[in-house]
């Protein structure tokens, strides 16, 4: 790990003013994936901003009837607040599904949305990667790679990594919007659909966030009521990132809404697809996944969205 | 027949192909990444209430909380194994909650109570997981024990504090400690000897033995 000086922020916009300020200075919330990265030297930040401290540690009801969550509520607080499960079901099933008891109750909202991709090649400093050293190729398409992670749409010739969050995927099935604070001390509010970028030819740049900005709450619109399940498919039950997974919402009238993990750089949601909702599975999937590019080793992926959504819909 | 989706098999693109090629391209990032001074000093001074007892440190800003606990203050019962946050040998207690220590910076947790294996129960007496673990060989060569404890007694802690799971079916009711609860709650803290059915013996026992 690099040397790195530290200081702790106790509000949100003095922290983004600092972030903005120092060369170099990165935020650090649970510390889980930032401290992850900075011992295999992939982020090497010289300044830390603790933000953990900064009063974002609340659920409130918001005045439409909705729910701001700050950026600090840990995953485990989230997923247990009796609102959440009572109303926003998927949401408590998606954090569940990620992590471990101990990582969860570290884990914030924001640092969870903002964590990197797992891709292999993305972690082995010895192997080139777009995302980790722009220009140097993607090592995850070279002959022989293991891909079988990795992304099938969404995906360019510079880089095909996932996006590893469950809980994005949940918030982006109850359109979620992120609110953050600028260095110059403006708000602004970021829907979760224009949060995330494609990779394109940058897949260093992951998220509509400036240098400096810091995330200060993630809102929900007001519940939409719906049978809410979130089903993760992975390569064992429990502490695995998906390979799929699929986040629901279904109506007493067969309409509803779909996000996919495991397959994007971003939680995957088209809603021409979720219009094909009441003629099921297929129909949903070949609007949803239409024009993917998967590679020999994760082309089992489509069948596995299709057959998880199948499932679901058949529990019903 | 469903109607197939339509998808093209992505060619294998570009690869840098040599290894001089693969350090060339590392060269920026190290450059970048390197600026000329920190903001402040690399160390700090912290204080940790271990185990009931306040704790002052002068450490390196990038101490963990598990090395500190283990290099510094020379509390070895808690674990290194993975150091990535994957394997919970290194579980331990911050404010009620159990977290890996691997993953927190020592700086990070000023005041902070921190209970270790070592501050759980004393040979004479154990802490009542201490004692189901021994009554149930919990244990083979004893290396994730610690973890397991400290995760162990803090599950029980939260299906008493009604947190759901990944396995709890409905989410408004309350919670039972099943055997289907408590694996899925202990699947941070992997048992590299595969001592699994026995941990869970030990902790019905403990679960038993706290109502
Ligand atoms: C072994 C293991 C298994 C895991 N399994 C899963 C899984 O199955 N599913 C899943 O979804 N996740 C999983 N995770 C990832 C985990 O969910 C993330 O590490 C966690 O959510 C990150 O949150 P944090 O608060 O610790 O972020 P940090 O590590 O503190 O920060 C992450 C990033 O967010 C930035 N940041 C933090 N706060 C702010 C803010 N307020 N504004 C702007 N930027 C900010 C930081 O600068 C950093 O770049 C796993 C992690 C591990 C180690
Ligand atoms: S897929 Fe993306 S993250 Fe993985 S090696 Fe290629 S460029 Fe890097
Ligand atoms: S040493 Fe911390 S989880 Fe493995
Ligand atoms: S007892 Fe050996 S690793 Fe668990």
């Amino acid at each position: 790990m690099r040397a790195f000086s530290f200081e702790r922020a106790s509000e949100p916009a003095q922290a983004a003013a600092r972030a903005a300020e120092v060369p170099g200075a990165k935020f650090i919330a649970g510390g889980t994936n930032l401290l992850d990265l900075m011992k295999l030297e992939i982020e090497t930040p010289v300044h830390l901003i603790d933000v953990s401290a900064t009063g974002l540690d609340r659920i409130s009801s918001t005045a439409g009837g909705g729910l701001r969550i700050g950026a600090m509520v840990t995953n485990t607080d989230l997923a247990a607040d009796a609102t959440v499960r009572r109303d926003y079901g998927v949401l408590t099933r998606a954090l569940m599904a990620g992590a471990s008891g101990q990582l969860r109750n570290k884990a914030t909202t924001a640092g969870n949305l903002l964590q990197r991709t797992r891709c292999p090649y993305f972690y082995d400093t010895a192997m080139p990667c777009n995302k980790r050293v722009p220009g140097a190729g993607c090592a995850a398409l070279g002959k022989g790679a293991f891909s079988r992670q990795l992304g099938i749409i969404g995906t360019s010739d510079t880089c095909i990594a996932t996006h590893p969050s469950d809980m994005a995927v949940a918030l982006r099935v109850l359109d979620a919007e992120v609110e953050t604070t600028t260095p110059s001390g403006a708000s602004r509010t970021i829907p979760l659909d224009e949060f995330y970028r494609l990779p394109g030819d940058t897949p260093e740049i992951e998220t509509a966030l400036m240098p400096g900005e810091i995330i200060t709450a993630v809102t929900l619109p007001p519940p939409i009521g719906g049978r809410q399940s979130y089903h993760k498919v992975r390569d064992r039950a429990s502490y695995a990132f998906a390979l799929v997974s699929v986040a629901l919402i279904e109506r007493e009238d067969g309409t509803g809404r779909v996000a996919l993990g495991g397959v994007a750089p971003e939680p995957w949601r088209r809603p021409q697809a979720e219009a094909a909702l009441p003629d099921g599975a297929n129909a949903v999937m070949s609007r949803l996944l239409d024009g993917a590019t998967p590679t020999e080793e994760n082309a089992f992926k489509i069948t596995l969205a299709e057959r998880t959504l199948a499932a679901m819909l058949a529990e019903g | 027949m469903s109607p197939p989706i339509r998808f093209e098999m992505r060619r294998r693109t570009f690869l840098v192909g040599s290894a001089s090629a693969i350090v060339a391209a590392n060269i920026p990032w190290r450059a970048n990444a390197q600026p000329t001074s920190l903001v402040g000093p690399d160390n700090s001074t912290v204080t940790l209430v271990v185990n009931g007892e306040a704790r002052g440190l002068a450490i390196d800003n990038r101490t963990t909380l598990l090395d500190a606990l283990r290099e510094h203050l020379h509390l070895t019962g808690t674990k290194k194994g993975c150091d990535h946050g994957q394997c919970g040998a290194c579980t331990v207690s911050v404010n009620g909650e159990r977290i890996n220590s691997c993953l927190s910076l020592a700086v990070m947790h000023e005041g902070d109570e921190v209970t270790t294996i070592e501050g759980l129960g004393t040979p004479q007496q154990l802490d009542p997981m201490q004692q189901a673990f021994v009554d149930h060989d919990g244990f083979q060569c004893g290396y994730c024990t610690p973890g397991q404890i400290c995760s162990a007694k803090a599950v029980l802690q939260e299906i008493r504090d009604n947190v759901p799971s990944h396995v709890t079916r409905d989410l408004t009711a309350t919670i039972e400690a099943s055997d289907e609860e408590i694996r899925e709650r202990m699947s941070g803290n992997i048992c590299r000897c595969g001592a699994y059915a026995n941990i869970l013996e030990a902790i019905h026992q403990a679960s038993g033995a706290q109502v």
